[in-house]
Parts: C-alpha cells; sequence; structure tokens
C-alpha cells in the first residue's frame, strides 16, 4: 500500500457520488414500505361516503350514522332550536367558527350548516376524544338553568350548543368538527364528500 | 394408530402420486391465451362478459370493483354498467350463493376466480372455456376436453353454440387401442361465430389474468426504473471501487 | 462532533469498536468472486427482516383468513404487492447466497483449523434458515404451503417409538390446521429469527477473532510487518472491502430486482401455481414439489427405499445429509486448505459432489418415476461419498493401490448399467438392484484402494494480480 499518487479531490467526489446514489437508493426504498402503512384499498373502500336520507328523521331528533368509523350525527332542529342559537354568543369560545379546520367553509356560519335545520356533526369531542350525548331538554337539571340544549360529553365535562359550538370553561378548545359533505337531492345527503373536489 | 398409518399412507402416496400426475396430465393440448394487459379495450370488454357470466356462480373475493380505474373506467361507468352484485364500488366482487348449496347442485363449490390464472395458467383457462361440447352421460349435459366430467355446465353456450367431439383410434405403447377426442365441431351455431367466440373468451381470459394480478402493469413499468437507476449506481460503484483498490498492490 | 464521539466513547467502545471490525480490521487483499456472497447473505437477512416485519402489519395467521389476508396484501395494501414479492424472492435468494457462500468455504478450506467454530456456527445457520423457509411457506395457506408442511410434518412421524407423539406435538393438532399455522406463524416471526440473529453475530464474532481465510489458504496473521505490526498480505476492511461489497451489493440488487419485477414467480420456481389455490385439507394436488432449495434432501429422501415396512431410514438419510457438513473440518485430512493446491483426485470428488447435488436438486422436483429414483440412489451414494470417503482421499501420506482404477472404472460401468437398465420399459429382473449393490461396494471399498490426493505446497505470501 502506498498512498502516493492518491487523486483526493477524485475520491472524495466518487464518496459523495455514491453516498448521493445510495441515499437515493435508500429513500426510494423506503418509500413503498411507509406507504405501506397508509389506509388500504379495504379502508378506504370502507371509509367511503355515506348517502343518508333525513326525510325520515323526526324534527328533534338524532340520528347516528358511521363514517370512516366515526359516529356522525345529524339533527334535525326545530324551528325552536335554531332561535335559541343566537342568543349565547358570549359563552362560546368561537362563536363566528373562525377556526377553519372545524369545518368546511360552506359551513362558516351562524348555524354551521348548508340547510339550517340540519346539524352535520362528527360527534367525537375535540378534548380527548370520547362522544358526547346529546342533551337536547333546554335547562335540564345538572346541567344549570342556562342550558340551551345541546351536546355534553361525560368523559371531562365539554359543552357544547346545538350547532356544534363549544362553551366557555370546556376542557374542548374547539368546535366538534362539521364533515365535508353535499345534498344530493331535498332529502338525500352524502357525507364525506363536497361539491369541490 | 390411526394416525402412523395416515402418516405411512400419505408419504407412500406422495412418493408414488407424481407419477401418476405426469401420466395424466401430460398429454393435453393447450392453446395459447392472447394475453395483452396493455389492451384497456379487451380487459373492458372482458370484464363485462366477466360479470355477466361468471360472477352469478363464481366470486372474485379479492377484487375490488373500483379496481377496474385501472383499466380505464370511471367509477360512475362501474357503478352504471358492471355493479350488479354489490351496492358500492369499492365492495369486492361477492357472491350471495352459498358454497355450500352450490356443492349440492354443482358437486364442487364453484371455485374463487380472482387469482384462477395464477393456479391454472391464462392457457389453460382459454382452451377450458372454449372445450365444453355436448355430453349427455353428464348431469349437466356438457364435458370438457381439458377438465373431463367437469361439474360446470357450458355457460356461454348460447354464444357458442353446442359442439360435438370429433374422435380418433390411438394404439397406446402396449398395443390397445382407445377413442381420443381429435377435435370438437360444431352442431348447433350459437350468437357468435367461433372466431367471434374465441375472440370473447380471448378478452375474458385476459381480464382475468389482469384481475390474477392488478398491480402487474405497475410492477413492469417500475421494475425499467429500478433497472436504469441501478444501471447508473453500477457504474458509480465501479469506479469508486476501481479508484480505491489502486492503492492496493 | 469530536467532543461528541469523545464524550460516546467515555461510555461506550464505539471508536474502538469501529476500528476492531472495520478500519483496523485485516481482511486478506485477494478475495475473489466467491467473497462476496458472506456479505450478501447479510444483506438478505436484513431485506428479509424488513419486509417481514411490513408483511407481518397486514397478515392473519388464521386459517379462514390467511389466504386471502395474501391477496390483500397484493392488492389493496399500498405497495403491499412489492413488499411481498420482495419476501417471496429474498426467500430464494438467501438459499441461492447461501449455497454459494458454503461452495467458497468448501473450495477453499475456510472450515479447516483455526475455523471450525465458524464453520459450525454457519452450518447451524443453514439449519435455522431452513426450518424459517419451512415455517414461512406454510403461511400463504395455498395448497402447496398445506400439503408440503403436511409431508414434512409427517417425516417426524417416522421416527420411531416417539413419531407419532411427536408430529402431533409440532401440529398441535392431527393434521395441519389452524393450531399449527398460528404456532408456525410465532416461529416464523419471532424464534427463528431472534436466533438467526444470534447464530449471525457469534459467526460473525468468531470471523472477527481468527481473521478471514482467502483462496490461497494463507494464514495472513501469521506474516505481520515488523514496524506497523499489521499483515503484509492484509488490507482494512474498511474502505477497501466496503468499496468492493457496494459493488457486489449493486450487482446482486439488479439480479434480484430483475426477478422481483420481470419474474416474481420464476416460472414457479419461487412462487409455485398451486399456491394461488387455497388450502384444501380434503384434495392432495396432483404433484407436489418442495420449494427448489430443499429438493436435493427431497431427493435424498425418496432414494432410500422403505426398509422393514418403516420411511425411518429415508428420513435419517435426508438429515444425515444435512448434519454430515458438521463434521466436515475433521474429515478433510488434507496440509492445505484451498483447491488451488490440492491434486487431482480431491477435484474429481468436488466435481462428482457438485454434480450430485444439482442432480439430486433437479431429480427432487420431478416426480418420481423408478428410473428418476435409480438415479438418484447413485447421486446420493456420491453426496455421501464425497464426505464419508474424504479422511482417505485427503490423506496425501496414503501409497494407494495400483489397482484403484479398476474401481473407478466398476464404479462407472456400474452406474451407467443401473441407469441403462432402470430406463427400460421392462427392465432385466433384479439386474439394476445386483448393479447397483456392486456400485456401493465400489465405493465401501474404496477407501482400502485409495491412494491420497497429491497436494503441493501453499505459497507463504497471498497471489495477487
Amino acid at each position: 500500500m502506498s498512498d502516493t499518487n492518491v487523486d483526493k479531490s477524485k475520491r472524495r467526489f466518487l464518496v459523495m457520488a455514491s453516498s448521493a446514489v445510495g441515499g437515493i437508493a435508500a429513500a426510494g426504498t423506503a418509500i413503498p414500505f411507509v406507504v405501506s402503512m397508509m389506509p388500504s384499498a379495504r379502508a378506504l373502500a370502507a371509509g367511503a361516503p355515506v348517502e343518508v336520507d333525513l326525510s325520515k328523521i323526526e324534527p328533534g331528533a338524532l340520528l347516528t350514522v358511521e363514517w370512516r368509523g366515526k359516529p356522525v350525527w345529524i339533527v334535525s332542529r326545530t324551528k325552536e332550536m335554531l332561535d335559541l342559537l343566537g342568543k349565547h354568543d358570549d359563552k362560546l369560545t368561537d362563536p363566528q367558527s373562525d377556526n377553519s379546520n372545524q369545518q368546511p367553509d360552506y359551513c362558516k356560519n351562524p348555524t354551521r350548516s348548508i340547510k339550517p335545520e340540519y346539524l352535520i356533526a362528527v360527534g367525537i369531542c375535540t378534548h380527548l376524544g370520547c362522544s358526547p350525548t346529546y342533551r337536547k331538554e333546554v335547562g335540564a337539571a345538572d346541567l344549570g338553568a342556562d342550558w340551551p340544549g345541546g351536546f355534553f360529553c361525560p368523559c371531562h365535562g365539554s359543552r357544547f350548543d346545538l350547532a356544534a359550538r363549544v362553551f366557555n370553561g370546556s376542557p374542548a378548545p374547539t368546535n366538534l368538527v362539521i364533515p365535508p359533505h353535499k345534498y344530493l337531492s331535498e332529502s338525500k345527503v352524502l357525507i364525506g364528500e363536497d361539491t369541490k373536489a | 394408530m390411526k394416525t402412523m398409518s395416515f402418516a405411512k399412507g400419505l408419504l407412500q402416496a406422495l412418493l408414488l402420486l407424481p407419477l401418476t400426475a405426469f401420466a395424466s396430465g401430460a398429454t393435453v393440448h393447450l392453446d395459447r391465451a392472447p394475453v395483452n394487459i396493455q389492451n384497456k379495450e379487451s380487459l373492458q370488454r372482458g370484464a363485462a362478459v366477466f360479470v355477466n357470466y361468471c360472477l352469478s356462480c363464481h366470486s372474485a373475493n379479492a377484487m375490488r370493483y373500483s379496481r377496474m380505474t385501472d383499466i380505464g373506467l370511471t367509477e360512475p361507468q362501474i357503478k352504471d354498467n358492471l355493479l350488479f352484485a354489490a351496492e358500492k364500488p369499492g365492495e369486492t366482487m361477492k357472491i350471495a350463493m352459498r358454497s355450500k348449496e352450490a356443492k349440492a347442485w354443482f358437486g364442487a363449490t364453484p371455485p374463487d376466480l380472482s387469482v384462477i390464472t395464477r393456479s391454472r395458467g391464462a392457457d389453460w383457462v382459454y382452451t377450458y372455456l372454449r372445450g365444453f361440447y355436448r355430453d349427455d352421460s353428464r348431469p349437466t349435459g356438457w364435458n370438457n376436453t381439458v377438465f373431463d366430467k367437469v361439474g360446470m355446465p357450458h355457460v356461454m353456450h348460447d354464444l357458442q353454440g353446442q359442439m360435438v367431439p370429433v374422435y380418433k383410434t390411438v394404439t397406446d405403447h402396449e398395443g390397445k387401442s382407445h377413442q381420443v377426442i381429435e377435435r370438437l365441431e360444431l352442431a348447433q351455431p350459437g350468437k357468435l361465430t367461433l372466431a367471434e367466440y374465441d375472440a370473447l373468451v380471448g378478452d375474458l381470459v385476459n381480464y382475468m389474468s389482469w384481475m390474477g394480478e392488478p398491480a402487474k402493469a405497475k410492477r413492469l413499468y417500475l421494475g425499467v426504473g429500478v433497472m436504469l437507476f441501478l444501471f447508473v449506481f453500477f457504474i458509480v460503484a465501479f469506479y469508486l471501487k476501481r479508484e480505491f483498490w489502486k492503492d492496493v498492490h | 462532533m469530536d467532543k461528541l464521539l469523545a464524550w460516546v466513547d467515555a461510555r461506550f467502545p464505539l471508536t474502538a469498536t469501529y476500528k476492531a471490525h472495520l478500519s483496523e480490521y485485516f481482511a486478506p487483499k485477494n478475495f475473489n468472486f466467491w467473497y462476496f456472497f458472506g456479505s450478501l447473505a447479510l444483506l438478505v437477512l436484513v431485506i428479509q427482516i424488513v419486509s417481514g416485519i411490513f408483511l407481518t402489519m397486514h397478515y392473519k395467521p388464521d386459517a379462514d383468513l390467511a389466504f386471502a389476508s395474501v391477496e390483500y396484501i397484493m392488492r389493496d395494501v399500498p405497495w403491499g404487492w412489492l413488499i411481498r414479492y420482495i419476501h417471496s424472492t429474498g426467500a430464494s435468494a438467501f438459499f441461492i447466497v447461501v449455497y454459494l457462500h458454503m461452495f467458497r468455504g468448501l473450495i477453499y478450506g475456510s472450515y479447516r483449523h483455526p475455523r471450525e467454530l465458524i464453520w459450525i456456527f454457519g452450518v447451524l445457520i443453514f439449519l435455522v434458515l431452513m426450518g424459517e423457509a419451512f415455517f414461512g411457506y406454510l403461511l400463504p395457506w395455498g395448497q402447496m404451503s398445506y400439503w408440503g408442511a403436511q409431508v414434512i410434518v409427517n417425516l417426524f412421524a417416522t421416527v420411531p417409538f416417539i413419531g407419532e407423539d411427536l408430529s402431533i406435538l409440532i401440529r398441535g393438532d392431527f393434521v395441519v390446521s389452524d393450531a399449527t399455522l398460528n404456532r408456525f406463524f410465532a416461529f416464523h416471526v419471532i424464534a427463528f429469527p431472534l436466533v438467526l440473529l444470534g447464530l449471525v453475530v457469534v459467526h460473525l464474532v468468531a470471523l472477527h477473532e481468527v481473521g478471514s481465510n482467502n483462496p490461497d489458504g494463507v494464514e495472513i496473521k501469521q506474516n505481520k510487518d515488523p514496524v506497523t505490526h499489521q499483515p503484509v498480505d492484509g488490507i482494512p476492511f474498511h474502505p477497501y472491502y466496503t468499496v468492493k461489497d457496494i459493488l457486489g451489493v449493486v450487482v446482486f440488487l439488479m439480479v434480484f430486482s430483475a426477478i422481483v419485477f420481470f419474474a416474481p414467480e420464476m416460472g414457479g420456481y419461487f412462487l409455485e401455481a398451486n399456491n394461488f389455490i387455497p388450502a384444501d385439507p380434503l384434495k392432495t394436488p396432483e404433484h407436489i414439489a418442495p420449494v427448489w432449495y430443499f429438493t436435493p434432501y427431497y431427493a435424498v429422501l425418496r432414494a432410500v427405499p422403505p426398509i422393514f415396512g418403516s420411511q425411518f431410514p429415508g428420513v435419517a438419510a435426508m438429515g444425515v445429509a444435512v448434519m454430515i457438513f458438521f463434521a466436515l473440518p475433521w474429515l478433510d485430512k488434507a496440509k492445505v486448505k484451498s483447491i488451488r493446491y490440492r491434486g487431482a483426485t480431491y477435484k474429481w470428488f468436488l466435481a462428482a459432489f457438485v454434480v450430485a447435488f444439482i442432480g439430486l436438486g433437479y431429480l427432487g422436483i420431478l416426480p418420481a418415476t423408478p428410473l428418476y429414483t435409480w438415479i438418484s440412489r447413485i447421486l446420493s451414494v456420491v453426496y455421501f461419498a464425497f464426505f464419508l470417503l474424504m479422511p482417505w482421499y485427503t490423506d496425501s501420506s496414503r501409497p494407494g493401490k495400483a489397482n484403484a482404477k479398476w474401481f473407478l472404472i466398476a464404479l462407472v460401468v456400474s452406474a451407467i448399467g443401473v441407469v441403462l437398465n432402470a430406463a427400460q420399459a421392462k427392465p432385466l429382473p433384479y439386474l439394476t438392484e445386483i448393479l447397483f449393490f456392486i456400485h456401493v461396494a465400489c465405493f465401501v471399498l474404496m477407501p482400502f484402494y485409495l491412494k491420497g490426493d497429491q497436494t503441493k505446497p501453499e505459497p507463504q505470501r497471498v497471489t495477487f494480480k
């Protein structure tokens, strides 16, 4: 062995070039392995948009459907319920739905819906993922005389109104999520897909 | 004691069985199936034949309808034209028939067809589907040149028509003569000419081959890229090695 | 950076390990083509572990779900088809690489003193690898998986006295069933890989203790530079053998990728057609052949006829055919290690062994006709003769008898006679058996007449370029 006549810059270039090509190879190989952990075609098919017939929901009642394994609530809001919505904005964390992660743009309105009479929301508390219960009775004894009707999370006591907006002082930081949805007809709604896509 | 003798019997059977298999399997001539998974029109025609004729008795449990977007169909097209047995394109090609009932009807459960071309080979399926002939000794009235005494009836006889065998006499190495089927002849025409029927079965088998491995086109395409990349890597690695080994005398 | 390194080195021998095993581990400079397969085996091990982990995320070890879950991986899991093909191709690649690696050890005497333990660990790796492959092959739950496992487990049933209970213990049932699948899964994904990794570590530790052999069989540690105290025929593993092995890895990956992307079934040798049919305990496929890497041993099994109605001799012969590798360090009496300095006798025996191994592998795939069975018997005799006669033919001090060549002629003539007679449609009765008896008798008598192999002296320095 002798170290004479070693072209150091050539050697450095070749080491760099091999490292670069080897790095690309490693990254290229890693991609399929990492991507394989994404939802499979089966999971995607199971999480496909859900079509719901709204005409069967009685006024004031709540229907739960499953979309991507999560409960999605559909509440048929009565006129009285809708009237109460605007009266407690001062007690809400985000009354104007300014947090755009929590609903599609077309639901950034006082009722957080496309059609005011139907609330469609993902029934998972934004605190730690429990599913709140539907408490529509106004002024329920355990929730206080000023309870306007809404959702109450039994796990840590988060409170939401009938537009799924969170009340001040709840552990939950944000309003409940409104899923993407669109109306296929007067009484048919498709949850999980909207028109912009 | 029973397991012991079973084990022994099995072993002995296995040491002898291949012999008989070889003797029986070697004689059947298979026609070459016109498989070309790049031909999307053919695959689409084959898919339509498949859902119309096969999918009432056979399932393809591993195959999702929505995967047919890979052969140039859109989800609405799939939904409107091909979705008879399912509600959503995301579902797999299941069938309502229960395997026990099927066994009672056909003597055997119709196999799932998801990977049938990978176990039987496309040529076998192609020859089989064109090899049905009238045989009144069979309960279904049909027999097959490549699958003797098959339980499946000729589902597409309205298309192909009725074939009857033409026999010839051969003498085996022990000097005995046998009647063997030389070829099939059209006795009663169907809706298609024989050439049209062959083309239809060709499309169907092409579709079934594609369905056996839907990722194949992607695999071949990606493979070319990977090989080209490795070739570049080889050149770099070759010069790297040569440069360092200049030190070694 | 230096400070961090110093901090680590004060607590963990990082730099010392790097020096001991890479930058100041001296390897002979005359490694040739055959020396690529050790590092490649390590690469394939990593490929199999990584791809295996990702398959485990989607596979279901349940008799009702297993087959479908493999197709689920092939279709529904993003890139699942690639991961599965990598794993199935890797299994065969592992055996190709390991067989070539073992052959390297054979021709250059890498099993000889002082490397007997490296060899023993290596043979243990080979055994565990066979078990690992066997367990893994059941998991797709196709017809070949099922019946292959059924046959192999039933081999254990032939062991006298305890066989029946042993096979039930292995299966956890009276036939291969869900219970078997579930436990094979456990063995395949955790038990055997752990043992395999441990054995690979001790294989390498033992190697780095005594240093690598080389195509000349020269012990480079015995000739050190008086000034630097480094072996004059050695070069640091890093960078010289790292860059060389990278080149080997790239070439290997080209072959590997060509198979994964263009021929993952490899004509039915890597993925068998019958394994695309779900396991059916009531219907045996027409032709069962093990995967190619087991066929040489399967052919040995089939070559031995039942004795007193028991299949055990065949099973025992198959077991011995594998285990006999352990004895190799003590069977070889030659004064030199490498084939380069051995004489003609050894080379003839080695060539016969290679022909026998490949021939048996081929016959193991074919159905067992009487002719093939007789050829398998002759090749099995050659296989065992390579090992069992080794103490005689490698002992150069043996004078030998002049008439040894008549034995060779008798061997060849009897072998040809056996094949010719067995190939007849109506073989002459007993002739095949008599000729085969003569053939075996020649082998048994050979030690008494065999002249020891005449070796050339090993050089002092390795030959390079």
